[in-house]
């Protein structure tokens, strides 16, 4: 699955390079928080909604970072957009991850999507999907750690950690500590040979 | 997977795999006002049912509408069957129809297996695909049931591997049964039969569990005691003297009930005859979790659903 070979840099043997190390995530994440707060003016009825799974990791540090700049921390959740994916049929039963949505609900509320890395927008329009199955935002934003364009729907971001000008037969890896060890975006060749479903993520 | 015929088909790895996806699909679900995936648009679902059934039927159609299937019921008595029909042909029939699943309910064991093959044979001449789902074939199997009584026992007792559980009653006639102790036992649970001799199987010594005739022994050492069904409407024959006396004998009685452990869950398939296998104070007591496997067997068979039909076909 896409999502396992992005967290193994050293799987196909291809070299990659580093475009975000430890501290300029942390850095990213940081600088995110701030405009989320400065945006929302405050962080009143503010949601944050992280697509698994490395948008789900984003979400929680996103939220901390928040509480601590602004003192108040925002509702923090996950929505799991596959059920709503329009590529379903094109590849076996993918397993679901969780969703979690909380207490208060997502009415009239703001609600910031966050995933790492934004390419075709077919997932975040599936998450869309999902969301106004679970009620009625006052609005949508989204945040991602890196815009690797290749965009396939009319969807853009609000926050946007690192715009990455990528080829498409190149990869962005997205590893965090908590589900690959340590921080760090990197690029990675796949070459033309490469399954273009596959490689990079349909984000 | 590309149909679901037997709980033996499922490793324990595949077997928690549907019961994670059952459990993501209840949260997926949970608090919503729209109570509808989109997931399964354009599928046509088909419940085929040659037996009486409320729940698993229901529970089929539920499932498949909540993740915007279109589903159709066929039942036995006013459909084609009633003039002659074999099986075959009416199987045939819903795959020319576009049916992407049939979920069968038939009196003979193997009748699910037969239209698997019957269905592959087609897949091959006529490129029409379609999902054979056993939803009780005779006395052999029902996997939904044991899939959703998995799921039931993981979330009241956090685990399967090594709980200890209970089986009671028409082992013989009971489908349910039989699909239990192999996926129960493959999911690594300790499983134990009680019953009287004349309503155990042949051939039991060869399932991966034990046997008992005391269900009073058995008790205080149980997590979880599954209660069956005495299948009258099966029997042709002098299996036990009388209701009373096998109501003393293994029904769940209050008495009994209090010999279980504290956290021990008290299980039923349904439907459920009170006061033979089941006294109503324990059916209805807090440690029966009768209404939960309801409840669970949407998500269940929606996880089943998911795997058959969203994605590539296999």
């Amino acid at each position: 699955m896409a999502d396992d070979r992005r967290g193994d840099p050293a799987g196909e043997g291809a070299p990659t390079r580093e475009l975000l190390s430890a501290a300029d995530v942390t850095r990213t994440i940081a600088r995110i928080a701030h405009q989320i707060i400065e945006k929302t003016a405050g962080t009143e009825n503010v949601v944050l909604i992280g697509i698994p799974t490395r948008g789900a990791v984003l979400v929680r540090r996103l939220g901390a970072a928040i509480a601590e700049f602004a003192g108040t921390a925002p509702a923090v959740g996950v929505v799991d957009p596959t059920l709503y994916r329009d590529d379903l049929r094109r590849r076996p039963a993918r397993a679901l991850e969780d969703t979690d949505i909380p207490e208060g609900g997502l009415d009239d509320a703001l609600v910031v999507l966050v995933d790492d890395v934004l390419m075709s927008g077919r997932t975040v329009r599936a998450a869309l999907d999902a969301l106004a199955d679970h009620g009625r935002p006052r609005a949508v934003q989204l945040a991602v750690l890196v815009d690797r364009g290749h965009r396939e729907l009319p969807i853009r971001a609000d926050y946007v950690g690192k715009n990455v000008p990528t080829a498409s037969d190149e990869q962005i890896l997205v590893l965090l500590e908590e589900t690959d060890g340590s921080d760090s975006v990197r690029l990675r060749r796949v070459g033309p040979e490469a399954n273009p479903e596959e490689s990079g993520r349909e984000s | 997977m590309k149909h679901l015929l037997s709980v033996t088909d499922l490793d324990a790895a595949a077997a928690t795999d549907l019961l994670d996806t059952s459990d993501r699909l209840k949260q997926a679900l949970l608090g919503r006002e729209v109570r509808k995936l989109p997931t399964l648009r354009g599928r046509t679902v088909i419940t085929m049912f040659y037996e009486n059934s409320t729940r698993t039927r229901v529970s089929f159609e539920v499932a498949g509408k909540w993740m915007s299937a279109d589903t159709v019921n066929v039942s036995a008595s006013g459909s084609s069957v009633s003039k002659g029909e074999s099986l075959r042909d009416t199987s045939l029939t819903l795959s020319a129809m576009g049916a992407d699943c049939v979920i069968v309910r038939h009196p003979a064991s193997g009748a699910a297996h037969r239209m698997a093959a019957w269905s592959d044979r087609d897949h091959e001449a006529t490129g029409t695909h379609t999902s054979i789902v056993n939803a009780g074939d005779g006395t052999h199997e029902h996997p939904t049931q044991a899939l959703l009584d998995a799921a039931t026992l993981r979330d009241r007792l956090g685990g399967i591997a090594g709980r200890r559980i209970a089986i009671v009653g028409d082992i013989l006639h009971s489908r349910v049964a039989r699909s239990n102790v192999f996926l129960l036992a493959t999911l690594g649970a300790d499983v134990v039969l009680v019953a009287p001799p004349t309503l155990l199987p042949v051939g039991v010594a060869e399932w991966p569990c034990r046997v008992s005739d005391s269900l009073d022994a058995e008790l205080p050492a149980l997590d979880a005691v599954m209660m069956l069904r005495v299948q009258a409407e099966r029997m042709h024959g002098a299996f036990f003297p009388s209701a009373r006396e096998y109501a003393i004998g293994y029904g769940l009685s209050a008495e009994r009930a209090a010999l279980l452990p504290e956290h021990a869950v008290v299980m039923h398939p349904g439907p459920m005859v009170r006061g033979m296998e089941i006294a109503p104070s324990v059916a209805d007591s807090a440690s029966s979790a009768v209404l939960a496997q309801v409840r669970n067997g949407v998500h269940v068979r929606m996880a089943v659903l998911y795997h058959l039909l969203a994605g590539a076909p296999a």
